[in-house]
């Protein structure tokens, strides 16, 4: 018999951490900070709403592009929020999470041989996504010493004739990093400059702590030539229920429709619905967790750096990216010591691509006695170095 | 009322045995500060007291509570307050509301038993002057309180791992 694996797919890497989770599955008493996802329940508004909506019989298809009053909603919520004026008849995609609405977002843009700029270290599946539509991703590397913002030295640098767009994701994942409106204001010349294409993930958006997201499309005359990804996953709890979205300027989302109407025809009904009533009466529920996650942050960050790993403040996402520098262990060794001998699961950083060689990314979307307790396990490991 | 404390506050409505250090870790102060800040509140006022959510249906007492709802004609010049300041004296009142709707005051009312509180509303609070009517539940079985759930909820699992 052939092989009938495509070359396509035999040439994505597997998951830099599946012998991990393997062996997390085998054990006891694990506390896990390698989840990307909240630890609170969706409020339970968003439930009964979809639930009732079940009962009533809303189990159809909706438009490809989704329930109209949901996009005239998000459209409202864009512009008020964000200052993103995004017309809710042709510029909005409701998909299937973010990452449906990344895979069309760079299929919609990428031709074979396309160069795509990826601001590292970054959600996993960026590169993949790239490789699959047959672009080339370029990872640019953000430093530690620049909080893990995107550098525009660092950016202009890897810009070549092929380069087409620039991915980033800020409050981002793994580094919790956060560009300001000052920040973005460098790269956007850079961008304007080589006429790339902006494809921002800003699922962390209302993840924010120390002051308000600055949307990409906001800034300087970014908006025409930027997709903007966002979620309800990660703001609203409602990881389980896969509903994202995309934004674009009118040619750009219907380039991206096509795709998605094909692959995905729409995103699921129930989510909808629910996602409808988490703008509409979540706010509090959604500032409650925020708070929450400021706190845990607070006390988190500054345990970590107590112990002995040196530890940025993230301003945004729920993640802690500790240095691993000082310890003598690679951020591999360090994650699998650490799970084996003192049951604590983080992620190294080298899965994140570049920049996060020396790092773990610690989730602190856990409840404030399990972060207590993993630190004091943390430090115990620490101190048997 | 500043930020830090409107933090403060939330962090004590949770939890208030989180000793001066912890609460400092969780919101960039120092243990001092929070004592001077906590001291603050308590001189002004807005924090009355610290108290503990009990589960007395588990901690098995026995005792009965209700909401009692009163009908009262208002005094001219003091409407309900002296009336309702009145009832609040008693220690079987843990909570006294003025409320829109059919009714006036609503007390929510704990005796060790079923009798002692109905002896409690008709010897002490039906016969005082200006209450037109009374009626009185008792509560069968607490299911929130104060923002707590009493009852046992199944956790939900979560993948070890994910991006």
């Amino acid at each position: 018999m052939r092989n009938f694996i495509s070359e396509r797919a035999q040439n994505i890497p597997p998951s830099g951490i599946r012998k991990f989770f393997d062996l997390a599955l085998t054990m006891e008493d694990v506390i896990s900070l390698g989840v990307g996802e909240p630890d609170f329940r969706t409020p339970w508004n968003i439930c009964e709403s979809s639930i009732y909506s079940i009962e009533q019989g809303v189990t159809s298809y909706t438009p490809n592009k989704g329930l109209p009053v949901l996009r005239e909603t998000l459209s409202n919520y864009l512009k008020q929020h964000y200052c993103l004026p995004y017309n809710c008849d042709d510029e909005i995609i409701i998909t299937s999470g973010v990452s449906e609405a990344l895979d069309i977002a760079i299929r919609a843009i990428v031709d074979p041989g396309d160069e795509v700029l990826i601001a590292e270290p970054s959600y996993v599946s960026y590169a993949p996504c790239v490789t699959l539509a047959g672009g080339v991703p370029v990872p640019v590397e953000c430093r530690e010493a620049d909080r893990f913002k995107l550098n525009p030295d660092a950016l202009q640098e890897k810009i070549t004739r092929k380069t087409k767009a620039l991915m980033i994701n800020f409050p981002n994942n793994p580094t919790g990093a956060v560009m300001n409106r000052k920040d973005l204001e460098a790269i956007a010349d850079i961008i304007i400059d080589n006429d790339l294409l902006l494809i921002s993930d800003e699922v962390y958006a209302e993840l924010t702590y120390d002051g308000h997201h600055v949307a990409a499309g906001s800034v300087s005359d970014l908006w025409q030539r930027t997709i903007t990804l966002n979620g309800f996953s990660k703001a609203y709890a409602m990881t389980g229920w896969r509903v994202g979205y995309l934004c674009a300027p009118k040619e750009l989302c219907e380039a991206a429709l096509k795709i998605h109407q094909y692959v995905m025809l729409c995103a699921p009904v129930m989510g909808q619905v629910g996602a409808l009533e988490a703008i509409r009466s979540a706010e509090e529920d959604k500032n409650n967790m925020v708070q929450e996650y400021r706190l845990r942050r607070n006390m988190f960050v500054a345990g970590l750096n107590r112990i002995g790993l040196p530890t940025h403040v993230p301003e945004g996402a729920f993640y802690a990216f500790p240095s691993v520098k000082g310890t003598g262990l690679s951020d591999s060794e360090f994650a699998e010591r650490l799970l084996t001998e003192h049951r604590v699961a983080v992620v190294p950083g080298s899965v994140f691509g570049a920049g996060g060689q020396s790092n773990l990314r610690c989730a602190y979307a856990v409840s404030r006695k399990h972060l207590t307790e993993a630190l004091g396990r943390m430090e115990s490991f620490l101190n048997g170095l | 009322m500043q930020e830090k404390d409107l933090e403060l506050l939330r962090i004590l409505e949770d939890n208030s045995r989180l000793s001066a250090k912890e609460i400092a870790t969780l919101i960039n102060l120092t243990p001092a500060e929070v004592e001077a800040r906590v001291h603050a509140l308590e001189a002004s006022g807005v924090i009355r007291k610290y108290t503990t959510v009990i589960n007395w249906e588990l901690a098995g007492n026995g005792e009965v509570s209700s909401i009692i709802e009163l009908k009262v004609n208002p005094e001219r010049d003091y409407g309900y307050d002296r009336i309702a300041e009145r009832l609040s004296r008693f220690r079987q009142v843990k909570t006294l509301r003025l409320m829109t709707g059919t009714y006036d005051l609503q007390l929510l009312v704990t005796g060790k038993n079923m009798q002692e509180v109905s002896r409690f509303v008709s010897e002490h609070v039906a016969p005082m002057d200006r209450i037109r009517e009374t009626a009185t539940h008792i509560i069968m079985k607490s299911y929130k309180e104060n923002g707590n759930v009493l009852f046992e909820q199944q956790e939900a699992e979560r993948l070890p791992y994910s991006f």
